[in-house]
């Protein structure tokens, strides 16, 4: 469907790639929302997926308890809700990952604070 | 031949007739349609405009008198309030928090609905409608000011109040409100009166002004209470316009009816998303409790909007497509926000902190299936982290609904465990939603939310700045530099209540102990 309007109604997107440093990716913890919803981070196409678990991701969730029990081999990972396995030595970019992606991360065996899911 | 007797007063209703439908023309230097270009192109046609009642019967003389006289009163309350410093005799400073969400992202909405209903009436061409959509825009520009002045006392004392206006424009929370009145302004009249008169005010009112006024009178606050009470009797006369509107819509033809439909569906969801923050205030930020965000979804939606869409059945409309999961929702969604503003209290203008342990006692046993088995366990770890100083601040922005603007905090309907996604595609870019509602309605026009002015995405798009800065900088903080584009004292209005000025403040005036003399309690304020 589209817009009912008077006049031609046409204008533009306003997050496009082009409006941004670098693309957005989208990610998210399961089962840890304690941490209230995924996260958004401009991150360079070239980093390699690897540099997230590394780099990126104890700076968004280091402060929970479980996040330091993780095994980052066992992890599953999901993009646009699809399981999904990533290259870690690969990029981003190599990894099928654009613009605006979203990804999720599940760490089995581990529930959140007292089974919660917190 | 006998002079004519001229009668000098008009009866009533041939004075009502004389004051609104009497002052509308059609014109003639120009064809109607181009002078009211906005009444059509909707695709709602209107047979006969005459059949619209107006069961108020007000007409503008009669207006400024009744209205004169409720202000009158209201002033002497305000004032009184304020000379008798009644602002120390609220229950808990933590309750000012309640007022900063309402100035922040109420008081602007009243104005923007002025400014809608002023359009609308301009734009239709029946005069009782018109009468009437412009009574309503004088109510909302009164509400928009006596709010402000109601609540400028508070600003003497209190900080998070000092200026409302650039945060709605700015801070990310308030783009839900501000997003949402602007889709509603920017459609053409009659869905904004589906939006706003019917959806909003006839549908979901009660739930925004029953816990605030509610809620101001159980925590000892008689100036924000007399507020509430000049403005429902408007808010009767604007229920009235969205319940007439849409049965005349309905009534009018046929072909109304799915348009209609639709709109009900998206205002309805737009709405109940809207009213999250309404729900955490409720169940959070009232130090004493009124009643439960659940109880109240019951009885002024589930019971009351039952009757109400039953009642519209017979012309051919049913319940708002999400109704099942805005009821489900009413287990969950206060205390998902709570916990969302708790890690985001750095950039927010009010405070936020953990509940008292009674005060989680009430939460258990409001929300017995949900939350000691999902929420409790978050809270208490977070306050035990705090009281280890250790007070957790989310520092990474979050991903937001491109429809609501709300941060993606909902959980999947059947399964408190996992937040809900759903994403689309549209001219070859990803969208994100919250929702299914929220993912029909961006569906439903693409061209119109691809234009979302998601605070997360200006921020990262370099737009949240004050001109000049120079973000390559060496110890550029990001975060700074946008809650100084905010316009936020940051100390100040943010962070924790414990350990902040308000509370030590408030404490000082009422002679109470002050906190945070001791060194282990004021570790809050700081991340």
């Amino acid at each position: 469907m589209s817009v009912t309007a008077l006049k031609p109604y046409d204008f533009p997107a306003k997050d496009v790639r082009a409006n941004f440093p670098a693309p957005l990716l989208f990610i998210g913890w399961d089962e840890h929302l304690m941490f209230p919803c995924p996260v958004a981070l401009p991150l360079p196409a070239d980093m390699p997926f690897g540099a997230l678990a590394q780099a990126v991701l104890p700076g968004v969730y280091g402060v929970h308890p479980d996040f330091d029990r993780i095994d980052w081999n066992e992890v599953q990972w999901f993009k646009s809700g699809q399981p999904w396995t990533p290259d870690p030595a690969k990029s981003l970019a190599d990894n099928g990952l654009g613009h605006k992606d979203a990804i999720r991360f599940r760490t089995p065996g581990l529930t959140g604070i007292q089974g919660s899911f917190s | 031949m006998d002079a004519p007797v001229i009668k000098k007063k008009l009866g009533l209703k041939d004075r009502y007739a004389a004051m609104t439908r009497g002052l509308a023309w059609d014109t003639t230097y120009q064809p109607m349609e181009k002078v009211f270009p906005f009444d059509q192109y909707e695709g709602i046609k209107i047979h006969d405009w005459d059949k619209w009642e107006d069961p108020f019967r007000l007409t503008m003389d009669a207006y400024w008198k009744y209205q004169g006289e409720k202000e009158k009163k209201l002033y002497a309350v305000i004032e009184a309030f304020a000379q008798n410093n009644g602002q120390l005799g609220i229950s808990d400073a933590r309750y000012v928090n309640a007022l900063k969400l309402f100035i922040q992202g109420v008081t602007p909405l009243e104005y923007y609905a002025h400014r809608g209903f002023a359009h609308v009436g301009r734009h239709f061409t029946g005069a009782g409608a018109r009468v009437a959509a412009q009574m309503q825009s004088i109510d909302e520009l009164r509400h928009y000011q006596t709010e402000t002045h109601a609540l400028s006392h508070y600003n003497k004392y209190f900080n998070g109040l000092h200026q409302p206006t650039q945060w709605f424009d700015r801070v990310w929370y308030l783009s839900v409100p501000k997003s949402f009145f602007e889709d509603a302004l920017s459609g053409g009249p009659f869905e904004f009166l589906t939006a706003v008169s019917f959806s909003f005010e006839y549908v979901l009112t009660n739930l925004l002004f029953v816990p605030f006024m509610s809620g101001a009178a159980h925590n000892g606050d008689m100036s924000t209470v007399t507020f509430g009470f000049s403005a429902q009797s408007d808010e009767s006369r604007h229920m009235t316009l969205g319940i007439e509107c849409i049965k005349f819509m309905l009534e009018q033809d046929p072909a109304n009816v799915p348009i209609v439909q639709r709109w009900i569906d998206k205002w309805f969801w737009r709405g109940y998303r809207l009213l999250t923050l309404v729900a955490m205030m409720q169940d959070y930020m009232l130090p004493k409790r009124v009643m439960s965000w659940k109880e109240s979804w019951e009885m002024y939606v589930e019971e009351n909007g039952g009757a109400l869409f039953r009642d519209l059945a017979r012309y051919g409309i049913r319940e708002p497509k999400g109704w099942k999961q805005a009821c489900e929702g009413k287990d969950h969604i206060s205390h998902q926000a709570w916990n969302t503003f708790y890690n985001y209290g750095a950039a927010a203008p009010f405070h936020t902190w953990i509940p008292k342990e009674d005060e989680l006692q009430w939460l258990s046993e409001k929300y017995p299936d949900t939350f000691d088995k999902y929420y409790r366990p978050r809270f208490e770890y977070l306050r035990e982290e705090q009281k280890a100083g250790r007070r957790i601040y989310s520092k990474t922005l979050p991903m937001l609904c491109n429809t609501c603007q709300i941060p993606l905090l909902f959980t999947e309907p059947g399964d408190p465990t996992k937040i809900c996604h759903r994403e689309t595609e549209y001219k070859g870019d990803k969208y994100h939603f919250c929702s299914d509602g929220c993912k029909d309605v961006f569906e439903h026009e693409p061209e119109k939310y691809v234009q979302s002015w998601l605070p997360v995405q200006q921020i990262y798009q370099g737009h949240c700045f004050k001109p000049g800065v120079d973000p390559t900088a060496e110890g550029f903080d990001p975060l700074l530099a946008v809650l100084d584009w905010y316009g936020m004292n940051v100390g100040r209005d943010n962070f924790d209540f414990e350990g902040s000025e308000d509370q030590k403040n408030f404490a000082a005036w009422r002679g109470d102990p002050v906190p945070g003399a001791t060194a282990a309690a004021d570790q809050g304020a700081q991340p």
